[in-house]
């Protein structure tokens, strides 16, 4: 499958995977973070029941120094 | 003490984490400033570097309230969704405001401002509002239900100092609830200066990140906004065109 992630087209050999699965597979699951599917956010809590589909558009922020 | 939303604070200083020299630099001058309000911004995590460092595994998150703010949002409905993604971390709920509506200067877009601010309290946020110097919508802020008003002194990382005391007066004068001048501090006189007009608060950046020795120019804010503090509360002597004696008239020596 294929996910627009930070605005870049990523490729999965996966053809279902969870949210939590796409955060596992780049070691970030631990990360203060905050996620959007389609902009809509994703709370922590559902990360695991959050199913990804192919074309999906991701935004994985965090928090950077700032004024 | 400081008391913005439900949270009460003891330090009236407000630091932002952008622009450091270094990590250490950064972590040293947060800690001398004894800051207990940090600001962010929010962007886009490397996600093909999970190792890359991030100043919030640095800090002891149990001492510091975190202050997200908006930035790089033009409009209300980016700024909503800045906020919404930042208290999704689940670290913070409080947002600060910021619409930029002119590139060169950084002032913000007063309408933007207004409708995000209104947004984000209706979602529960606790919103702090950065905005000029205008008074009416200062007012009409405070009337919105925001928890504080933030006016820059002079443009955001110009350095100028307070450039419009008298609104900034003003607009102390009329408020509710605390303001905070945010921006454009350049020394350390600046933020006490401010302080002294009744300020109730000072959120600033570049004038510590920026400077020589950014940890050494960190302890002076923390001291500026004391003293200014301090000298508002103490009441100052009225200003008068001429001299008049400290020393007394009597028992002259002849």
């Amino acid at each position: 499958m294929e996910l627009h992630v930070n605005g870049e087209t990523l490729h999965f050999a996966k053809d279902t995977m969870t949210m939590l699965d796409l955060l596992e597979a780049y070691d970030i699951e631990e990360k203060v973070a905050a996620v959007e599917k389609n902009k809509e956010i994703i709370r922590k809590t559902d990360y695991s029941q959050t199913n990804l589909e192919d074309g999906d558009r991701i935004e994985i922020v965090h928090f950077v120094g700032g004024g | 003490m400081l008391q913005i939303g439900d949270k009460t604070f003891a330090s009236r200083l407000l630091l932002g984490t952008g622009k450091y020299p270094s990590f250490q630099v950064q972590k040293e001058a947060v800690n001398v400033s004894e800051a207990e309000i940090l600001t962010f911004a929010v962007r886009r995590m490397n996600i093909f570097d999970a190792k890359e460092p991030n100043l919030l595994e640095e800090l002891d998150l149990k001492k510091y309230t975190l202050l997200p703010n908006t930035a790089g949002a033009k409009t209300a409905e980016e700024a909503v969704r800045i906020a919404r993604l930042a208290k999704a971390s689940e670290l913070c709920d409080m947002i600060k405001v910021e619409i930029i509506g002119c590139d060169k200067t950084l002032l913000p877009d007063p309408f933007e401002t207004m409708k995000a601010s209104k947004l984000l309290l209706e979602e529960g946020f606790t919103v702090l509002t950065y905005t000029s110097d205008d008074v009416v919508l200062a007012r009409q802020l405070e009337e919105a239900g925001v928890h504080a008003v933030m006016p820059g002194a002079s443009p955001i990382g110009s350095g100028q100092g307070v450039v419009n005391p008298l609104n900034l007066q003003f607009i102390i004068e009329q408020s509710n609830v605390p303001v905070i001048v945010d921006a454009g501090i350049g020394a350390a006189s600046d933020a006490s200066y401010a302080m002294e007009l009744g300020a109730d608060g000072i959120l600033l950046n570049t004038a510590v990140s920026g400077a020589g020795d950014p940890v050494k120019m960190a302890k002076a804010m923390k001291l500026a906004v004391e003293s200014g503090r301090l000298s508002y509360e103490a009441g100052r002597i009225p200003k008068k065109t001429y001299a008049t004696k400290s020393s007394p008239d009597t028992a002259m020596i002849e």
